[in-house]
């Protein structure tokens, strides 16, 4: 069956809706790229002018030289670990918060809600030189667990808004008919709503992770020595060679780009698709 | 086995009272069914016995033990969601087989009742699949097999059967009456169907805005009303009523007049309330003047409108019947079916 050919007008909407979002993804993807390229390329190659849009050859001598860089593995380790423990604590905060949100109905419900994105509105600059002094006197300063503090209180309004989402979407029911069939609260939760929660769970530990990944500025004011791994490239960023800079851009963008890729539904669920 | 005691139960949301003093007495074996308009309260007392929902006042006893401060895993019951509550991430086996688990039963045993089971319930060939891949029809069986392998002595079932379609429903219902016979669970049954309750029940409760307005075999409900709420929400049509008073043997009210030979104590002079099912009205013969406003040929009956002054009544005729509008018709009635209420409070007379 032929089906009669669209007008030019739809033709015309059509083409303009796709040519803003290539315009769009382009400004996005091209930075990328050219950050990818130069990172394995040669050296030299980040001097060249015209440059290639096509790498001519890859190497992978010039991420060699960020990764083995003085600061550079150590600073790795000390993100990874303030990750691990802001996911930790994150979500031992967060997902108990956004199940309650999730089930009950308490007096004060609506402005925890609301208090729990007013957070939000703090910029961490205008925080982070009391909290520096803070974490003096309490010995916290220069210490991996502080930074995972001031991480967790940045990553807490997601993990909240994002478990509540998810428990809402485990149905009430399901927890009484494991009650009904022998399963105390807590092990109705254990073995009903926990396995159903895990996937989304597994979104909000993952998206913690990559806040904490990208902090730069806590990580710079609250340590001097245990520096992760953006503070560290931050501070030695005046001092360093163009290919240092896009080959360090490009190890911190990585696990984003992947993150977002793995995670897209639950983004998309997050951020207004229901 | 055990029968169920609901002693002056009250319960309360907020400031909406959703149960008022309620008392009710299941016997074993009994299948009971809570029926009344969404938002009369019947699954809030199907889940205070459940101990889902905690009373305010009042008690639960199941058999001679009083459970109103005992969690749902203590009460020994099992319950039938209105949503199925299948567990999405557990395969039909492992669903029907929870419970038992739960219970920390031996594995063979655990394996045998689930057989038993799914056997019960024709879902043998479906063990190994996830809910997703289940009809509506299925999961609602899976959801019973749970329950019942439970040999829980008390049964609970909330509105089981509300979101089958109407095919499915006329079948299930069928099976969850021949399942009952089969365990004689005591069984509590939620429904807002007057259908499913009055082919089901042993005995229906009718529930109105938190009170139970009337308890008994479901003949006795439909016969014998005992208010005006309960003789519309049951039958279908609803029962007529006819506004009017009595004096010196003769019933009248807007529009119409006609002699009583039977009237209860007391009610000559009130304002009343002549409640009748439309088949017990007969076409001819009788005292009531009546006109044709309409007939409806049904397949295995006719059902005529026809206006006592300005009151229209359901009559239920033999489908031979030839009717025309505008007629003039006399309607007639036994008087032992008749029931009459009080107009102000809509109760029935004694």
């Amino acid at each position: 069956m032929d089906r009669p050919s669209p007008s030019p007008r739809y033709l015309l909407d059509r083409s303009l809706v796709y040519g803003l979002a290539v315009l769009l993804a382009l400004w996005v993807v091209v930075p990328f790229y050219l950050i990818g390229v130069a990172a394995f390329s040669p050296r030299d190659a980040v001097f060249e002018y015209p440059k290639a849009l096509v790498p001519t050859d890859l190497t992978a001598e010039t991420m060699a030289f960020f990764v083995n860089s003085r600061g550079v593995i150590p600073s790795v380790i000390n993100s990874l670990a303030v990750a691990a423990i802001t996911i930790t604590f994150a979500l031992l905060l967060g997902a108990p918060a956004g199940y309650a949100l999730a089930r009950f109905r308490f007096p004060g419900r609506d402005g925890f809600q609301l208090a729990v994105l007013a957070t939000k509105m703090f910029p961490i600059s205008i925080l982070s030189i009391p909290l520096a002094v803070t974490f003096l006197r309490l010995g916290l300063y220069d210490n991996l667990i502080g930074v995972a503090l001031v991480h967790t209180a940045m990553a807490l309004p997601f993990v909240i808004l994002v478990t509540s989402g998810v428990f809402v979407a485990v149905s009430h029911e399901l927890e009484e008919a494991a009650q009904t069939l022998g399963c105390t609260r807590l092990g109705a939760f254990r073995r009903v709503a926990l396995p159903l929660a895990l996937p989304g769970l597994a979104a909000a530990a993952i998206f913690t992770f990559v806040i904490s990944w990208n902090e730069v500025f806590a990580a710079t004011i609250l340590t001097l020595r245990n520096r992760t791994l953006p503070a560290q490239v931050l501070s030695t960023l005046a001092d360093s060679p163009l290919y240092y800079k896009f080959a360090g851009g490009f190890f911190m963008v990585v696990p984003a780009i992947i993150f977002i890729f793995f995670m897209r539904k639950y983004l998309l669920n997050l951020w207004g698709g229901k | 086995m055990a029968g169920i005691t609901i002693d002056r139960v009250t319960k309360t949301f907020g400031k909406a009272p959703a149960l008022r003093d309620v008392s009710l007495e299941i016997r074993e074996g009994e299948f009971m069914v809570l029926l009344g308009p969404s938002g009369c309260g019947k699954t809030t007392l199907l889940r205070t016995v459940a101990g889902l929902e905690r009373v305010d006042s009042g008690r639960v006893r199941i058999g001679d033990r009083d459970v109103t401060d005992l969690a749902p895993r203590d009460r020994n019951i099992a319950m039938v969601f209105q949503s199925y509550a299948v567990f999405p991430h557990m395969t039909v086996e492992q669903n029907i087989g929870f419970g038992l688990r739960m219970k920390r039963r031996p594995k063979d045993e655990v394996r045998r009742r689930v057989a038993d089971g799914a056997e019960l319930l024709g879902l043998v060939p479906y063990l190994s699949r996830y809910p997703a891949q289940l009809s509506g029809g299925q999961r609602q069986r899976v959801a019973v097999a749970r329950a019942v392998v439970m040999d829980a002595p008390v049964l609970l079932m909330d509105e089981p059967l509300s979101n089958l379609d109407a095919l499915l429903r006329l079948q299930a219902r069928a099976d969850l009456k021949r399942l009952h016979n089969e365990v004689k669970r005591t069984t509590i049954y939620v429904t807002h169907d007057q259908v499913e309750a009055m082919s089901m029940g042993d005995r229906i409760a009718v529930m109105r805005d938190g009170i139970i307005v009337q308890v008994d075999a479901p003949m006795e409900i439909y016969d014998r009303p005992a208010t005006q709420f309960v003789g519309s929400f049951i039958g279908s049509p609803p029962m007529n009523f006819l506004q009017g008073t009595i004096r010196d043997g003769t019933f009248s009210g807007d529009g119409f007049a006609f002699p009583v030979p039977q009237r209860p104590e007391g009610a000559d002079g009130r304002p009343l309330l002549m409640g009748v099912r439309a088949e017990h009205l007969t076409l001819g013969g009788g005292d009531i003047p009546a006109r044709v406003l309409v007939s409806e040929p049904l397949g295995s009956h006719a059902l005529i409108t026809a206006m006592v002054g300005t009151t229209p009544l359901k009559v239920q005729a033999p489908i031979q019947t030839v009717v025309r509008p505008d007629e003039q018709i006399h309607l007639g009635v036994q008087p032992s079916l008749v029931r009459w209420l009080d107009q102000a409070t809509g109760e029935a007379l004694p």
